[in-house]
């Protein structure tokens, strides 16, 4: 396990530069996600589109692993239809804790193949997507229809 | 043990002697010398310590209190013998005043809830001292262990919790403090050295300050005991807490310490076996301290191992051990200020051996990893005190902590480690 493998350059590259940076205004969902083993800290605001993600960002502060992780998260889904979200975060969640998990074109978030050799880190760099996740929640609910039942 | 107190006599520690008594320390992290500098969280053991357990657990255990065969008999005089350590520790009147705990958390609860909100005594109900609109008084550097106990018995009796500020060296601003005295203060509960900045508080004057108006003193001394002489008769504190496993000694084994009038006055905190004098099916009444709090089967080895600890911190010489902690502390202080970038979080003139720093663009948590993989354990975090990061506008930091068993060359691989992250984020 050497050190290069989990502080990959597209990883320090991100998190010195992460894209998506701020807050989107207006916006139709914000959530927080949290990390308290690390203090990791990130609020996520996007805007759908339908079943897409039109577009989002994040701010907060965190390790190189989360900040990273949410920087190359916001690239990969912005403007993605969410069954291609949800099957993407399936796969980097193998890739975060199976081994032998493929890679295959994933692009740059396959960097992430790393963090598995450093297991409290995993969650360093799933909490964005778990964020993502009660943001895409949270847009449901508003526009769900109200049971009468 | 007394060989320790042989080798090491009057003079200075030996640190590759006092490495060689703790076997930990000779194996590898990361096919790398272990710098081990994170005893602020937990402190490693020494053989005596190992050797103490090992020998109960094979020659004496039993369970104490209670039996008539030989073994409950050498169990329950090793048990009450370790008592007697801890009282000559740390000069406790009488070992009526020694309470074995799980650690400082429980504690610092068990005051929290018999002394603070009250029980049932063995004439009927004790209330607590805890009312509307009384006060505690804690610090700003309080870790979790002496702030959240309070805050629960502030929301069940009412009372409110008033903190003293720190200074810009994170050290406790005494006129605040002076000030927050009145009337409703019922208790003050401090931190006796910073587990966060290494800060060490001036309890005596504290002590004096809050008595001089007739209010007892609670001086949490997770991070003291092991770094300087703590005599709680000299100190005139009402209730000292602390943690084995922060002393060389196992985890789940801690003491509080109480003035023996106001635990006499206090009711159970919990109940079962060992706690009562006598128990019918409608009501019981309590045993003589220590035991009313040592509700069931204690840690018996965890007490043995205690003392062992103590005998063996007392043949390197409480001292002596300070005085090496804090020249260590000033080197690495030095090691790490000449590297850009670093900050030194905590520069109280009065220090205990805690090094907090950041690096600049560095999350303490990378830092972390980097170092762990040059064989340098640290604590990176928000050290069990998140009110106190706040305050410093900060997520987390790193740590290093210094034991008796460190040396230069801990030093020089925490320095070289950092330079080693300093390139890896560059």
């Amino acid at each position: 396990m050497e050190l290069n493998e989990l502080y990959r350059e597209v990883i320090l590259d991100h998190n010195r530069h992460p894209r998506n940076f701020g807050r989107l205004d207006p916006h139709d969902a914000e959530a927080k996600g949290h990390n308290p083993l690390c203090g990791d800290q990130l609020t996520l605001t996007l805007r759908r589109d339908g079943e897409r993600i039109a577009d989002l960002r994040f701010e907060g502060n965190g390790c190189a692993i989360s900040m990273a992780s949410a920087s190359m998260m916001t690239e990969a889904v912005k403007g993605k239809p969410r069954a291609e979200v949800a099957a993407l975060f399936q796969r980097i969640h193998a890739l975060l804790t199976q081994a032998g998990a493929s890679s295959a074109d994933l692009g740059k978030l396959a960097a992430l193949s790393g963090v598995r050799e450093f297991p409290v880190r995993v969650k360093c760099a799933s909490l964005c997507w778990h964020t993502l996740n009660a943001a895409l929640a949270q847009s449901d609910s508003p526009a769900a229809p109200v049971s009468t039942e | 043990m007394n060989s320790a107190r042989s080798r090491h006599g009057l003079h200075l520690l030996t640190p590759q002697e006092v490495q060689a008594d703790f076997p930990i320390l000779s194996r590898t992290i990361n096919g790398r010398r272990l710098a081990y500098l994170d005893s602020g969280a937990s402190t490693q053991r020494p053989q005596s310590v190992i050797d103490a357990v090992d020998h109960y657990e094979t020659q004496l255990h039993a369970n104490v209190h209670r039996g008539v065969h030989t073994l409950s008999q050498l169990a329950t005089d090793a048990y009450e013998g370790a008592r007697d350590r801890v009282r000559r520790f740390i000069n406790a009147a009488s070992t009526r005043e020694i309470v074995f705990v799980r650690g400082t958390t429980e504690a610092i609860n068990l005051v929290a809830n018999s002394w603070g909100r009250g029980g049932l005594g063995s004439g009927g109900p004790a209330p607590g001292h805890l009312g509307p609109d009384d006060e505690i008084i804690v610090s700003a550097l309080e870790h979790h262990a002496n702030l959240v106990p309070w805050q629960m018995a502030a929301a069940a009796t009412g009372a409110k919790l008033r903190v003293i500020p720190i200074d810009d060296h994170g050290q406790i601003r005494f006129e605040a403090f002076q000030a927050l005295l009145n009337d409703r203060t019922r208790l003050v509960a401090i931190t006796h050295v910073s587990n966060a900045l290494g800060t060490i508080v001036p309890v005596q004057r504290v002590i004096a300050a809050a008595h001089h108006v007739g209010v007892p003193v609670l001086v949490d001394g997770a991070q003291a005991v092991a770094h300087t002489q703590v005599d709680v008769q000299a100190l005139d504190c009402d209730f000292y807490c602390f943690s084995g496993h922060k002393l060389y000694a196992p985890t789940g084994i801690g003491v509080l310490y109480g003035r023996e009038k106001l635990l006499e006055a206090m009711p159970p905190w919990q109940g079962g076996g060992d706690m009562i004098r006598t128990v019918s099916y409608e009501r019981s009444t309590w045993n003589d301290l220590p035991h009313k709090f040592e509700a069931g089967t204690p840690n018996i080895s965890g007490a043995i191992g205690l003392a062992a600890a103590m005998d063996y911190l007392e043949g390197l010489g409480i001292g002596h051990v300070a005085a090496h902690e804090h020249q260590l502390l000033a080197e690495a202080t030095a090691a790490l200020m000449r590297i850009p970038g670093i900050h030194i979080h905590g520069t109280a003139p009065d220090k205990a051996g805690i090094l907090s720093f950041t690096l600049k663009g560095v999350h303490p948590h990378d830092l972390g990893t980097v170092l762990d993989h040059e064989g340098v354990a640290i604590r990176a975090g928000h050290h069990c005190a998140m009110p106190l990061m706040d305050l410093l506008g900060l997520p987390a930091t790193a740590r290093a902590s210094f034991g008796c068993y460190n040396s230069m060359l801990d030093v020089e691989q925490l320095e070289a480690a950092v330079r080693k992250a300093v390139e890896v984020f560059r």
